[in-house]
Parts: C-alpha cells; structure tokens; sequence
C-alpha cells in the first residue's frame, strides 16, 4: 500500500490512463486471460458461496409450485424450497438466497458463465446435458419425476395425439419437450407443426389466443400453469405421456463441493420424510435422539454424533437446520405441488419407495 | 562561406526521423496486436481443454432431432443440424429479401409524399415517420404479432378480402378455400412471418423515408422550377428530373438501412418465426457447442452484410456524378 500511495504522490495520473487504448487492450487481455481457470476444481463454488454470504438460485420465476413469486413479491415453490433449504444448511437461514429468472435458452449458459451458483428450474436430466461432451453438468437427485404431456382446448373435440394430425402445438424454444414431440409424432408418423418460442409466457400466450391446437410440457408444468388461466375448467391435459421428465437441480461439472452438499441436503428432505421426521416434530426427535445414545442411525442423521455434515464442508447439524426452515419432502410436496396446493397433483411416482414410488435416499452414514 | 556549404548535410538521428519511428511504431504495434491474439486464442483452447472441449464442427452432421415450423429448404427432424442451419439461414434471407424490397418501396413513397402540395398527407407521412422511428422495434413486433395478428378469427370465420383470407391459421393468397374447418389452397404465409415482415417493413421504412426526404431536399430548388416551367407534371417531375439527382445523395444512406433490417431480422425469435438464430438457439441448447454456433452466427451475419454492403457500393457508382 505504501509502495503505491508514493506512486500516486509522485505521478498523480497513473501512465495507464494517458493511453487508453494500451489501457483498455491490457485490461482486456488480463480479463480474458485471467477468467475461467478460477473455479474448476476442488471446493471452489461452496468456498464463493460462503464468502459471499448469500445463494445466488437460477430459477424460472413464473411456474406456480415450482417457482413463482406470491403476491408478496415472495418466492416460493419446490425449486425454490431447495435453494431455501441449501442456504438454510450453508448459512441457517433460508432467506439468504438471490433468486434469477432464466428463460429455458438461458440458463445454462448462466450457470456455465457462474451467474448462478445453483440452477434449480425443474430441469430434465439427459445423457448429454449430464456428459462433459455435451452440455457439461452436474445433476443433482430428481426431485420430480415428471412426464410430458398434451393441453388442449376441451371444445377441440381431441383426446388423443392423433387428433392433433395436420394442426399446430406451440412449444418452448430449447427444451427436451422440443426433441420428444419431434420423436413421438415421428413414431406415429403424424404430420405437424410446431411453433417455438422463447418463454413459457409467449408459448401459453399463444395458445390461449388459438394460435395452436394444443401446447405441450411438463405435464406438472401444465397443471401448474392451468390453474392461471382465466378458464381452467375449458382445458384438458390428455392422457398420453410423451416421455420421461426426471427434474432435478444442476450445479457446474468438476466442482464436487458444491453438488455434494445440494445432493445430500437434497436427499436429507427425503430421508427426514423416511424417518418420520417433519418439521412440526423436529425438535421432539432431536431430544430423542440426544437422550438415546442407542438411538445410532437417527443421532448420526441429526447431528447428534458424528460429523457427516462436517464431511461435507456443511454444518455438523446441516439436517436439521433444513428440515426446520423447508420441512421433510413430502412437506415440501404437499405445500407445493400436492394436496394442500392449488395444483393438487398427485404423489404418483413421487412417493417414497417404501410406498411403491421413486424417492430413495442412500443411507446417511 | 564555402566551408559552410561543403559541410555535408547533417546525419538525422534514427530516432529523430518521423519516416523511420512511424515505421517502428507501427512495426511495434502490429508485433503486440499478434501477441494479444496469439495469447487470446491459447488462453481459450486452454480453457476449452480443462473443460473437456475442443472446437470441432462434427457435431454438424448429427442427426438435429427437431422440428422446424416453416422452411424453403425441405427439411425434416432427422435432417442434420447443418441442414437445420441451412433452413434457418434461407428463412432469414426470405425475411431479409422480401422486407428490402417492401420496406424500400413504402420508403420511397412516404418520403416522396412528404414534398407532396397537399398538407394532409404530408402531415401523415411526419406522423407515421415519428411515431414509428420512436418506439422499439421488438415491442412493435410482438405488438403486431401478439395484439394483432393473433386477434385475427379462426380458419372459419376468416375475413375475406378480395384476393386474400386472413385467419388465425395464416393469411391466405389468391382463392384458398375452407376443408373440414382448415383453410387450403392458395398461397399461405405463416402469422409469424407476416408479423414480422409487416413489423420490420413499417419500422425500415420509415428510416429509408427520411434517407429519401433528405436525398430529394438536396436538390436545388431551381431544378422543380425549370422542370415546372417545362409543362411537366409533380409525378414526372419527380422520376425524370429530381429522382435521378436525388439517387447519389440516397443510395449511400440506403446502405446503413439496409443492414440495419438485415440484422433486425434475428428479432424474429421472439414472435416464433424460425429464422437462422432461433435455429441457432435450439442447436445451441441441445449440443452445447455455444461457441462454435455463436461463432458460426457471427460470420454468417457478417457475410450477409457485407454483401448487402458490397452491392449497394456497386449500385452506388452507377449513380454517381460522373466527373470528368
């Protein structure tokens, strides 16, 4: 410091700013040069995040149940909860999260470029957008398994995909359901047209002033988005599913601090749910488990002994940090999506395994 | 005296001697501009190998997988991404070519209108050119796309224009007649490219109607005089005597227009009209080749307007006073 402010008094202009263009061809070169080999490796991203003190969360920002603002100006929905619940276990408090809204084209170029620490916008997990070659990221557990579906107008008389030869289906621009409508109507051997646009606002504004015969997404998406129309009961999502939907929230490649620690406070929701563990009976359990030293499996999962969550570069208590501020995943469901929603959708595949369903956690140990 | 004039003329130092450092410099320059690239170009093929990436162009020839809504170039899903491309780009020249055309048209005729005698219709031509000039181009398109076209009525109720039907489904050229609830026949163009023909002719031309304005305010007064005092009248006085002056001083401002509602073009993603970089922005999503596809989009842009550039040059010269 010394060394430059005698600088400063000697030459008050720094020779840089008396040739701008060196100026600014040096500084370019030193920004190009110097970005990109910064957060590779090792704990990179969780250390950025901890430093910082906050979550920055892609989501999409307009999907009720998944992630939309109420009318509060407060985010809420299952891809929101989980940014809550990370921050909940990275700084114990689930607000200190900044949400973006992506569009579906540009969130991996966002989280690719560290805008986003974590995208959490109900993405599909594919081979190639989990592969180095292809788009290069790091699926964290699908929190939704989902399947693609039809919407269309009740009045259209159609039930079935191939009522829809010969007409027009508007679809998001940069999707997976882009690729599987191209594939199954090629099956079927149906002509169409599809119409792609850039967010999900124009797709569903399009449809809603007839400029297709039918819309298609996320069947969750769908309903999600039904309940926003000013006549739900006119529409009708059709029986067929076009493919497989597993949505899951994404971290970078090659930084495992980061997608290790959304992975397993990820699968704690889950185990909590397991448990027997909910957000109501959070603190009677822990008094449990720390006055049972037998209690082995419970006391490890909470906290009580151990340091899996140390381990992990989260808190010793990281689990119960999570399911005091979001509550265990089929709270996280219910509140969101399920029965206490306006979107009442059913468990389905989402149930745990123990009840015939898809949502396991390995064991925390 | 003659001592001084047999002194040899004295040696300037390297240094002192403008032709010499000008060199220099410009040597010095030239070594550092190769330097920064060369350090540019090593810095992102390191970057791109820590990554696991290196640029290739062999994702091209993979099967695209995607449906496109409208293409010239006949195309299907299990085309190339090239191909796909290909459809994307002659999407884009069809907006591209037919828009010059039109936007140059209703240019023309707006900024000749504006010298019109009548008052009224030169007051319309000032209020069209400000109220278009003034407002963005993307909230006019998705106007037109959304607010207008969008509002029109479906395939069976179609409005019937002498020689065209307009509905929900497209508008429709020369007869097209209503089968089982669809319009067929005829001449069809997709909402999304009407809008945006519509949008960028009417934005376009308003700037070419002012470039035009200018080009015939440039010549003399005294030029409609001595045509007014020949017997001719205002239509022919202007195609024979003032246009043809007027040209040198257009042509050269044509030029920025015209490449201006080239790269206006790709606005087109935002109402689903399928032109080169909306192709652009599927292909990028689904292979996650960003820097290849962006580099390609940047060179098929640049090469679109410089040959827009280089015609208009060469209509320029045509033009031109000859000087002798």
């Amino acid at each position: 410091m010394d060394y430059e402010r005698s600088l400063d008094y000697k030459n008050p202009i720094p020779n840089s700013q008396k040739n701008p263009v060196a100026f600014l061809l040096i500084g370019l070169i030193l920004v190009i040069t110097g970005c990109g080999g910064v957060e590779t490796s090792g704990n990179g991203r969780l250390d950025a995040i901890k430093a910082r003190g906050s979550l920055t969360c892609g989501v999409d920002g307009k999907l009720p149940g998944f992630s939309y603002q109420d009318n509060a100006g407060k985010y809420a929905g299952i891809d929101v909860d989980v940014c809550r619940a990370l921050a909940a276990a990275l700084f114990n408090n689930p607000n200190k999260v900044e949400y973006r809204d992506l569009t579906s084209s540009e969130r991996f170029a966002a989280l690719a470029s560290g805008e986003v620490d974590v995208l959490s916008r109900n993405t599909t997990r594919t081979l190639s957008r989990d592969a180095k070659g292809g788009n290069g990221l790091e699926f964290a557990p699908t929190i939704f398994f989902d399947g693609q579906g039809v919407m269309v107008p009740i009045a259209s008389g159609i039930t079935n995909l191939k009522g829809l030869a010969g007409k027009t289906i508007c679809v998001e621009n940069g999707t997976t359901t882009e690729l599987n409508l191209a594939d199954r109507f090629r099956e079927l051997g149906v002509a169409y047209t599809p119409l792609k646009y850039q967010s999900g606002d124009q797709t569903f504004g399009a449809y809603l002033q007839g400029r297709c015969a039918a819309v298609t997404s996320d069947r969750s998406r769908l309903a999600a988005v039904k309940t926003s129309f000013p006549n739900p009961a006119n529409h009708i999502i059709l029986g067929d599913v076009l493919s497989k939907e597993p949505l899951g929230p994404v971290t970078v490649n090659n930084d495992s601090g980061i997608s290790d620690a959304l992975r397993w406070v990820i699968f704690a929701t889950m185990q909590a749910e397991e448990s027997g563990i909910n957000s109501k009976n959070l603190k009677e359990k822990l008094a449990f488990a720390k006055a049972n030293p037998n209690q082995a499996d419970l006391r490890r999962f909470l906290g009580v002994e151990g340091d899996l969550g140390s381990q992990l570069g989260l808190a010793v208590d990281f689990v119960p940090r999570v399911i005091a501020s979001v509550g265990n995943y089929g709270e996280i469901y219910d509140r969101n999506v399920g029965q206490g929603s306006r979107l009442k959708l059913e468990r389905g595949l989402n149930r745990s395994y123990k009840d015939g369903g898809l949502i396991y956690s390995p064991p925390f140990r | 005296m003659i001592k001084i004039l047999a002194t040899p003329l004295i040696q300037v130092p390297w240094w002192r001697n403008n032709r010499k450092v000008g060199w220099l410099l410009q040597a010095a320059f030239g070594l550092f501009l190769l330097i920064a690239i060369a350090l540019l170009l090593a810095n992102l093929e390191r970057n791109l190998a820590r990554a696991g990436m290196r640029l290739t162009l062999g994702w091209m020839s993979q099967p695209a997988g995607f449906d496109i809504a409208e293409t010239l170039l006949p195309y299907k899903a299990s085309d190339s991404y090239g191909r796909a491309l290909l459809a994307g780009l002659i999407n884009t020249l069809r907006v591209v070519i037919s828009g010059l055309i039109l936007a140059t048209g209703l240019g023309v005729v707006v900024g000749a209108a504006s010298f019109s005698a009548n008052p009224l219709l030169r007051g319309i031509t000032r209020i069209y050119v400000e109220l278009v000039r003034n407002i963005p181009l993307l909230l006019q398109l998705v106007f037109w796309y959304f607010a207008v076209f969008l509002s029109l009525p479906p395939a069976d109720q179609a409005l019937h224009l002498p020689g065209l039907q307009l509905a929900k489904s497209g508008i429709y050229l020369f007869g097209a007649r209503l089968i089982n609830g669809e319009l067929e026949g005829g001449l069809r163009l997709s909402l999304e490219l009407a809008a945006l023909l519509t949008g960028l002719v009417i934005y376009s031309a308003a700037f070419i109607a002012e470039v035009v304005r200018g080009g015939i305010a440039s010549v003399p007064k005294g030029q409609w005089e001595a045509a007014e005092s020949l017997g001719l009248q205002p239509i022919q006085i202007l195609r024979l005597v003032v246009l043809p002056q007027a040209l040198r001083v257009i042509v050269p401002g044509l030029n920025s227009q015209y490449i201006s509602l080239a790269k206006n073009s790709s606005l087109a993603v935002a109402i689903g009209y399928p032109d080169l970089y909306a192709v652009a922005e599927t292909t990028l999503n689904q292979t996650g080749r960003g820097i290849e596809v962006f580099l390609l989009l940047l060179l098929i842009y640049l090469v679109l307007n410089l040959l827009i550039s280089a015609a208009m040059n060469a209509i320029n010269r045509l033009v031109r006073l000859q000087e002798r």
